[in-house]
């Protein structure tokens, strides 16, 4: 069983002062996710990617089609115990310390009283904030912020997690660590919906990602099989301030970098070429097939003028 | 109470006790019970008259003015810094929400009152070196204004349902102010004629009859309040401000939160 279904999925906002102009944030949106998968929904600021949130746990109401998690409908109260949800820079009552707040959302989740103390616990030295469980929320720094927003989000140990730009504000440990716990989640069964344009991320974690731009989805895949996909052409990088002009003949793309010379050339031609790198003594240092990365698939999916600006990798 | 309505009724009250805002304008209404102690001594013979006038006269503006700043950040405040987000995505309907909300700022402000009254009970007592038996009737003047609090706070609600704080605000204080007017107002349109008239009658009843509910005048001058009114009063009170809260629920089941 899916544990998203997305069917036909659309929102169109109601805008200008007569509420006269239609402005459509998601068109038509056909999506599964898996049981137990992490899931990155890709696409630059703008695309509809925290609409596609928002109407999954229910904060907006679509315009067109509807949604199933965990085979029941999204408007399904019992679906809300199912979920969690971290949205995109969290902000929290500042008023309330980590530890009291992370209590007052286990009261609104139906944590039951005698556990849950003891869950707090647990979740602040989950995300690292141990020591900080008794600190009012306005004295958090930004990365802290997003901590407690992915212990409110697994608190009560949901089996669906959407994270809206979960890396989002957090330095390079911070990204990293929350890659650990999301790749713990899915080994706890959990599955792990996200967005983000950080392509590096989705890559890393993701079992299958998605596409979205300008409210529409554009591809889909397993990144397994986006990134293997061999394009004919090996990649010989050796040591050399030169290209042989033998070389330049079979219409290679050769990049000089220092002592280092880098040529992409077509896969037939790759023995013949280390054979007379060979006879020239040259030192080779590498020969890698040449494969699709995430972000030529990312890239290939938007126009190219519009595509520069989301990307962050 | 439905313990999710009672927890977010608790965070609400936690959060208005934390807002330092809330201690200054509890201890500016002291500070105005101190007031009425020094005009009542400059007032020879009706000390108690004036300082139970200017006492539930604090009380209830600076219980009406908390319930408006507060209330009208109740709804847009958290949705404007994304708190609701949080909420919302829990299984908390938005019913629950809107009157938890209202609990929450209520129970804030029945507590204020107390302690506020307390204040002008002090003041009554420094004034008159004892109470009298009439004085039992400033807690029903207390009472009435907390009926009013009740009604500011759900129409404040209401309004920050679907606009901005600032809208809210002038919204929710412009309907205090005609409310306060509001047997004038019917006054009024018994004398019209015509269009004016029906239009006069019309917000008369719209409005919410704040004048009804104070008394304050009358127990100043030691006068009883008849168990009718009280009843006639609570009944209007806590039908109006259901009816306001309805209409916020109404809302706020079909705001999208962009």
């Amino acid at each position: 069983m899916a544990a998203i279904e997305i069917l036909g999925l659309a929102k169109t906002y109601k805008a200008g002062f007569w509420r006269s102009t239609q402005k459509c944030a998601l068109k038509s949106l056909h999506l599964n996710v898996a049981d137990g998968e992490i899931f990155g929904f890709l696409g630059p600021n703008g695309a509809g990617k925290t609409t596609t949130l928002k109407l999954l746990v229910g904060l907006v109401f679509p315009t067109g089609g509807s949604a199933r998690i965990l085979g029941r409908d999204i408007d399904d109260p019992w679906v809300k115990a199912q979920i969690g949800f971290l949205p995109e820079q969290p902000y929290f009552y500042d008023y309330l310390t980590a530890r009291e707040l992370l209590e007052y959302y286990a009261e609104l989740s139906g944590v039951e009283a005698k556990s849950r103390s003891g869950k707090v616990e647990r979740v602040l030295h989950r995300v690292g904030l141990g020591d900080a469980g008794g600190l009012q929320l306005r004295k958090f720094s930004k990365g802290m912020l997003q901590r407690v927003g992915i212990a409110q989000a697994i608190l009560h140990e949901p089996k669906v997690l959407f994270f809206d730009e979960p890396m989002s504000g957090l330095d390079p440990l911070g990204r990293r660590e929350v890659r650990d716990l999301m790749e713990q989640l899915k080994h706890e069964g959990k599955t792990v919906f996200f967005s983000t344009h950080i392509l590096s991320d989705a890559e890393t974690l993701c079992d299958r990602v998605a596409v979205i731009h300008q409210g529409e989805l554009r591809g889909v895949g397993a990144v397994a099989d986006l990134t293997s996909s061999v394009e004919g052409k090996v990649e010989v990088v050796w040591q050399g301030n030169t290209v042989p002009a033998w070389i330049k003949a079979l219409d290679a793309e050769c990049h000089l970098a220092g002592d280092t010379v880098r040529a992409v050339l077509a896969e037939h031609h790759q023995e013949a070429v280390i054979d007379g790198l060979r006879r020239e003594r040259t030192k080779i240092v590498s020969v890698t097939p040449v494969r699709t990365s995430l972000e030529e698939y990312y890239l290939g999916k938007l126009k190219p003028s519009e595509a520069a600006a989301g990307v962050r990798s | 109470m439905n313990a999710r309505i009672w927890h977010i009724a608790s965070n609400t009250f936690r959060e208005a006790v934390r807002d330092r805002v809330l201690y200054n304008l509890i201890g500016f209404a002291l500070l105005m019970s101190g007031a009425a102690i020094l005009v009542g001594q400059v007032s020879i013979g009706i000390e108690r008259l004036v300082v139970v006038n200017l006492g539930l006269t604090a009380v209830s503006l600076f219980g009406v003015v908390i319930a408006i700043l507060v209330g009208i950040g109740l709804v847009s405040k958290e949705i404007d810094r994304r708190t609701l987000y949080t909420v919302l995505s829990r299984p908390v309907r938005r019913w629950e929400f809107i009157v938890g909300k209202f609990f929450g700022l209520a129970g804030t402000l029945v507590v204020n009152t107390f302690f506020m009254a307390l204040g002008v009970f002090a003041s009554l007592l420094y004034v008159s070196h004892h109470f009298q038996r009439s004085d039992g009737w400033l807690l029903v003047a207390l009472y009435f204004i907390v009926l009013q609090f009740l009604i500011i706070t759900a129409l404040a609600l209401l309004f920050s349902a679907f606009s901005t704080p600032v809208e809210s605000a002038v919204l929710a204080f412009a309907l205090f102010v005609v409310g306060s007017f509001a047997e004038d107002l019917r006054g009024f349109a018994a004398m019209a004629h015509g269009a004016t008239k029906w239009l006069a009658i019309g917000a008369a009843y719209l409005v919410p009859n704040l004048s009804a509910l104070n008394v304050i005048s009358s127990v100043g001058h030691e006068q009883p309040v008849a168990a009718q009114l009280v009843i006639a009063n609570t009944a209007y009170a806590l039908l109006y401000a259901g009816m306001v809260l309805c209409g916020a629920v109404l809302i706020f089941e079909h705001r999208n939160l962009k």
